[in-house]
């Protein structure tokens, strides 16, 4: 059996400066797209939470009734509910658009680092840095979670939820992956307290990282490593990262005002997107093409390829 | 009902009031809904019923004072104009207008002066004073009140007087002579109904002989006929305790607490208005009343505390009546025996008694001896004894009786199963009421003793005064023998020892309950070095002399009590957790030996952990997912249940993985993994275009190579691997040993491992090695160079525990994490092998044949090496191919 030849294309990555938004809601913690990437989330540390067209600029709507600031968001699979954890330990369920309050899970014993919806929008994950998950039911009232996740030794920084997996990454230097189907959970020590975590996807790989200023590919079976990125600056933040929308490139955050993009098979440094002059706090990258938002200070920046031209309609 | 009755109008009986006629087009009215049907006084405004139904009213603002507003003080007045206008407030100045009302407390309203009043005396306040007369200091302190009436008469009877009536007497002429009432002629007519055969006839029925010709008599009082309607449910005629009843009824038995109804019964406290002497319903005189009489008493008048006696004395002779009736003294003396009659049908074969029913003799009280005094002290009880007898003769003559004899108890002394015995029965087996039974016959014996001891303190205290020899005869008490030997005498004596076979105080060691047990044996024949001969005479002195005091203790604390106790108490159901903690069943590894991985890169088996995880079934259903574990219950990591103070909870096991892992590193067959060597940095430095054909080509080699050599140089080692199983593990100590010193002898140049291993090797080496450095770099370059490795493992093992004493000890305790990670790399092992396919296995097979070989020789730990060294082969195998993989779906997903 030949090889076939790898001739991948170059991929693109979203080097141009499209917009800047002023959030205007003081620092922006996180920027999250949502589904289908046509529309943005930021999380304040004015406690409230901005749903933003990146591509126009505009904002559709504030939410606010969190106590503290936002440190996270999701969206639903449907667009129809968004999911917010912040300082007020509090994981808030949104209804998009009434901007209502559905439903506030109160039981984290600290500031909720982390939340994700799971594929069908039926539970939210929230971690902590109580050093717990816990899984919210959105479909029935109860209060309490259904489940808590409480094994690993530090507080959570990242969860990520696939069909049926959770993801989490932990201050104690872990990557934990509770696989619901086969009843088993996957503990890979890193070493270093881990900041954020993803899957590849493909659903194969998870990238870690971790405040030792490293990247880490990791085989999801097997834990072997695969991959490390390294060359930019993670020692103090909790910074996202992420992968390119195929998977080609692996993006981080830096504390030193870029953005790295790594070729994920290489594992060299593909080019250090320079943001602005402090840490890039969060980034998100579009699900499908190559745009990418970034978060300083209090705006965020949406960034496209060299070759994009700016459309009318949505982008 | 018009149309109805046209012609016959007058035929009709109409009831109440009818229906206002509707007028045209009007609508009948609904009825007002009962919620509204409210009441409201003159003002409209809400009628509260404040208590009404006691009669009861509301003041003010919802009872508070002043208004919706509040209190408000009234508003200030000068004194100028009006002076000093309302200066005195009457309480009438408080009141709301409601209560001066006609129905309010104070009505003003014109009312009828006490002068014209009825001479009804108003029974609240009558009532209230009998009360207080019951109740006073001096009873019947009021009853002056009631014998001096006041001269104030009704107007009604100050004009009969003016006319000449008297008191007593009837209204009308007066009469020439009083009409005679014969029993025995029937013509005479007899007012109202027939008495009663023997009926009272009180004291108009006396018969006076002295009747003066030409004196009048006035007429007789007439009591009105009583027509008050009975509005009540009872019986007809019947009356409860009706003071009436009670007092000049048929029985004329005066309600008494106290004595057995004493003839004669009067009430001195009773109101007066009952002392009329209306003997029964129908009054012997006439009918009606006299003037001075007041209306009927009420008849159903409640029972108040003056109807009944407050003091024991015999009642007065006579009436008590006082003139306002006949004397009492002409009354039928025999009446009480008459009226005691069957008044009926008698049925067939029965008659009437003839005599009375002798009525219960009442025995008085005994009498209390002249020097009784009501205190009772307690005597203590002495048992005759030889030794105390001289206390209790002085007891006995204090007391001024024997005490008794301890042979012959008195019934209160003794217990039920002493009584059971005197009375024959069989004592209940197993189930002593007493935790005195349980003591052996000396320790009774001793508790006696004491006992008496205490006893005789007490004994004496008191007839010291009366008898001084008592001192002298105080036996000395024994104080509770406790020292060394106590156990010995305790266990001999009685049936101890017996059941102190089936108590194990020290079960937890088995060895030790065997000693103690033999202990047992041994006191039980009576020798006295029981305890030297059954200790372990490999203990030291210290735990000899440890265990001995345990056994004594033991001996004593439980042999008494245990066996017979346990009839009283069951053990617990449930195991006492206190010592016991649930923790996760496994637990994460100790990092230490996942940080060196770390280290090295070696990231896979080394730093995974896999546990079973049991999601919740509510979860599993909102992922749609199917429950992992359809029938377990439980959510989470499992978990057991461990001692709450193990080492395991607490100990975090640093792991000798290291030195192990470093030696797995040397597996690395240089031969086919030539290529490898330039793969990292290749992948990592080198420019793009020259990086994908390099890896590309690479992975053409490793792929070619795998499929080639490994092969035969595995062969003759495959034999090995299939006959491992079980060899003594010190043979290959030895071998390597021996062998070590082979290695270094064999060891190629630095160089050439440098050029192999440059970029993993030395990091490994440094993790737990540093301290010697190159050398030990080289000596793994040795190791790989033969294949020898894993002997060389264990010697390098060795040398790491004379390094570290510390690994030594700890080496018991990792083979817990060690069987765990085992089992999951035999797991994993098998999984991926599938994903591999056949490329690795030969080169596998290499691998696991060095590795079951260090395993043999260095028991557990070389395992996780091992473990490791495959590990890496495997990483170092699969990521590029895994890569490779990768890259070739990236563009086709693309696409």
């Amino acid at each position: 059996m030949a090889f076939p030849e790898p001739k991948p294309r170059a991929p693109e990555l979203p080097r141009k400066l499209l917009k800047t938004l002023d959030c205007g809601q003081r620092a922006v913690r996180a920027v999250r797209f949502n589904v289908d990437g046509n529309y943005c989330l930021t999380c304040g540390s004015d406690k409230t939470l901005k749903l933003w067209s990146p591509l126009r600029g505009t904002l559709l709507r504030t939410y606010s009734g969190h106590g503290y600031e936002v440190l996270d968001a999701a969206g639903s699979f449907d667009n129809s509910s968004l999911c917010s954890g912040g300082g007020d330990k509090a994981v808030v369920l949104w209804d998009v658009a009434s901007g209502q309050v559905v439903r506030k899970f109160r039981g984290h014993a600290g500031k909720v680092n982390t939340v994700q919806f799971n594929e069908e929008a039926t539970v939210i994950l929230s971690g902590s840095i109580d050093s717990t998950i816990r899984c919210w039911d959105c479909r029935s009232r109860r209060p309490e979670p259904i489940q808590t996740l409480d094994e690993a030794k530090d507080g959570i920084s990242s969860v990520k939820v696939s069909d049926h997996e959770v993801l989490a990454g932990s201050v104690d230097g872990r990557v934990r992956r509770y696989d619901l189907r086969m009843g088993q959970l996957f503990s890979d020590y890193v070493g270093s307290p881990i900041t954020c975590t993803c899957f590849s996807r493909d659903g194969q790989c998870t990238l870690v990282s971790s405040l030792d200023s490293t990247l880490r590919l990791l085989d999801k079976d097997t834990g072997e490593l695969l991959g490390e990125y390294t060359g930019h600056k993670n020692q103090e933040y909790k910074l996202d990262c992420c992968l390119s929308e195929r998977d080609t490139h692996v993006v981080s955050c830096s504390e030193d005002g870029k953005v790295f993009f790594w070729d994920l098979v290489e594992g060299a440094l593909a080019l250090a997107l320079p943001v602005g002059p402090s840490v890039v706090q969060s980034l998100a990258y579009h699900p499908t093409e190559p745009c990418l938002l970034t978060a300083m200070g209090g705006s965020i920046q949406c960034w496209r390829e060299e070759t994009y031209k700016a459309e009318d309609g949505t982008g | 009902m018009a149309a109805l009755g046209r012609g016959s109008d007058e035929d009709l009986v109409s009831y109440g009031t009818g229906l206002e006629l509707l007028e045209e087009g009007e609508r009948p009215k609904k009825p007002i809904p009962l919620q509204d049907q409210t009441v409201r006084d003159e003002k409209g405004r809400y009628k509260r019923f404040h208590g009404a139904f006691s009669g009861g009213f509301s003041a003010g603002y919802f009872n508070t004072v002043g208004s919706k507003e509040g209190w408000t003080p009234s508003s200030f007045v000068s004194s100028r104009q009006n002076r000093a206008d309302k200066s005195v407030f009457g309480p009438e100045d408080f009141m709301d207008e409601e209560d001066l009302s006609e129905f309010g407390i104070a009505p003003k309203a014109i009312v009828t002066t006490d002068d014209f009043a009825s001479k009804t005396k108003d029974r609240i306040r009558e009532k209230a004073r009998q009360l207080a007369a019951a109740t006073a200091p001096i009873p019947g302190a009021t009853l002056l009140d009631d014998l001096i009436t006041p001269a104030k008469l009704s107007v009604g009877f100050e004009l009969l007087r003016k006319m000449g009536w008297k008191e007593g007497q009837g209204i009308g002429p007066r009469v020439k002579r009083r009409p005679r009432r014969q029993k025995s002629d029937p013509g005479v007519k007899i007012y109202g109904c027939a008495l009663p055969p023997g009926g009272s006839e009180g004291s108009e029925d006396e018969d006076d002989d002295y009747l003066p010709e030409n004196v009048t008599f006035a007429p007789k009082d007439v009591t009105p006929v009583d027509f008050t309607p009975k509005d009540n449910v009872h019986g007809l005629a019947y009356k409860g305790l009706d003071p009436h009843q009670a007092l000049f009824g048929t029985s004329r038995e005066h309600v008494s607490l106290f004595s057995g109804g004493p003839e004669g019964a009067n009430n001195l406290l009773g109101d007066v208005g009952v002392n009329k002497g209306r003997k029964l319903g129908i009054s012997g005189q006439a009918f009606g009343v006299g003037a001075l009489e007041e209306e009927d008493d009420d008849i159903y008048a409640t029972e108040t505390l003056s109807k009944y006696d407050t003091i024991l004395k015999d009642e007065e002779p006579g009436d008590g009546l006082y003139g306002w009736t006949a004397p009492r003294q002409y009354k039928n003396q025999k009446e009480s025996e008459k009226e005691l009659r069957y008044v009926g049908k008698i049925l067939d074969g029965f008659s009437l008694a003839s005599k009375p029913l002798s009525s219960k003799k009442i025995y008085p009280p005994p009498e209390l001896p002249r020097d009784y005094r009501p205190v009772h002290y307690f005597r203590p009880v002495v048992a005759a004894n030889s030794e105390n007898s001289h206390v209790l003769q002085v007891l006995s003559e204090s007391a001024g009786k024997p005490t008794h004899d301890p042979g012959t108890q008195c019934r209160h002394q003794l217990n039920a199963s002493k009584r059971g015995e005197l009375l024959g029965e069989t004592p209940i087996q197993g189930a002593p009421t007493s935790v005195l039974e349980f003591l052996s016959e000396k320790d009774k014996e001793r508790l006696k003793e004491m006992k008496q001891a205490t006893d005789l303190k007490a004994a004496q205290l008191k007839a010291r005064s009366l008898a001084q020899n008592a001192s002298s005869s105080r036996p000395q008490p024994s104080s509770p023998d406790v020292g060394h030997c106590s156990w010995h005498v305790a266990l001999s004596g009685g049936t101890a020892p017996v059941r102190a076979s089936n108590f194990k105080p020290f079960a937890k060691d088995p060895e030790k309950q065997k000693r103690y047990e033999e202990f047992l044996v041994n006191v039980k024949q009576g020798q006295k070095d029981a305890l030297e001969c059954c200790l372990d005479p490999s203990m030291t002195e210290w735990e000899r002399r440890r265990e001995r005091d345990e056994f004594s203790q033991a001996a004593l604390l439980y042999v008494s009590s245990h066996s017979t106790l346990s009839s009283r108490f069951t053990h617990a159901k449930m195991e006492d957790d206190s010592e016991q903690v649930e923790v996760p069943r496994d637990q994460e590894n100790d990092v230490s030996d996942k940080q060196s991985a770390v280290k090295m890169k070696l990231f896979g088996k080394l730093t995974r952990d896999t546990f079973e995880w049991h999601p919740d079934k509510l979860l599993c259903k909102r992922f749609n997912v199917p429950d992992p574990y359809p029938s377990s219950t439980l959510v989470g990591l499992p978990r057991v249940k461990r001692d709450k103070y193990s080492v395991f909870n607490f100990l975090t096991v640093p792991e000798t993985a290291s030195s192990p892992a470093t030696q797995a590193s040397s597996e690395k067959v240089p031969q086919h993994r030539g290529p490898d060597k330039s793969r990292k940095p290749s992948r990592w430095d080198t420019s793009k275009q020259e990086k994908k054909e390099d890896s590309i080509s690479e992975f053409l080699s490793l792929a070619r190579s795998k499929v080639g050599p490994p092969k035969q140089e595995s062969s003759p080692l495959i034999n090995k691997e299939e006959e491992h199983t079980m060899e003594s593990v010190s043979n290959e100590v030895n071998k390597g040993v021996d062998s070590q010193t082979e290695g270094e002898g064999s060891r190629p140049s630095m160089d050439l491992f440098k050029a192999i291993f440059a970029s993993s090797s030395d990091e490994k080496s440094s993790s737990s090695e540093d301290e010697q450095g190159d050398s030990e770099d080289d000596q793994e370059g040795t190791r790989e160079a033969d294949f020898k490795g894993s002997q060389e493992a264990d010697m390098v093992e060795t040398s790491s525990v004379a390094q570290d004493a510390r690994q030594k000890l700890e080496a018991p305790l990792k083979e817990k994490h060690k069987k765990n990670k085992e089992k999951h790399k035999t797991k994993k092992e098998h999984r991926r092998k599938k994903e591999k396919k056949k490329k690795h296995r030969k080169h596998k097979h290499k691998g696991k044949q060095k590795n079951k070989k260090s395993e043999k020789s260095s028991s557990s730990e070389s395992t996780n090496s091992s473990d490791s060294q495959s590990d890496e082969e495997g990483a170092a195998d699969l990521s590029p191919q895994e890569l490779l993989r990768r890259l070739k779906r990236l563009p086709l997903r693309r696409q």
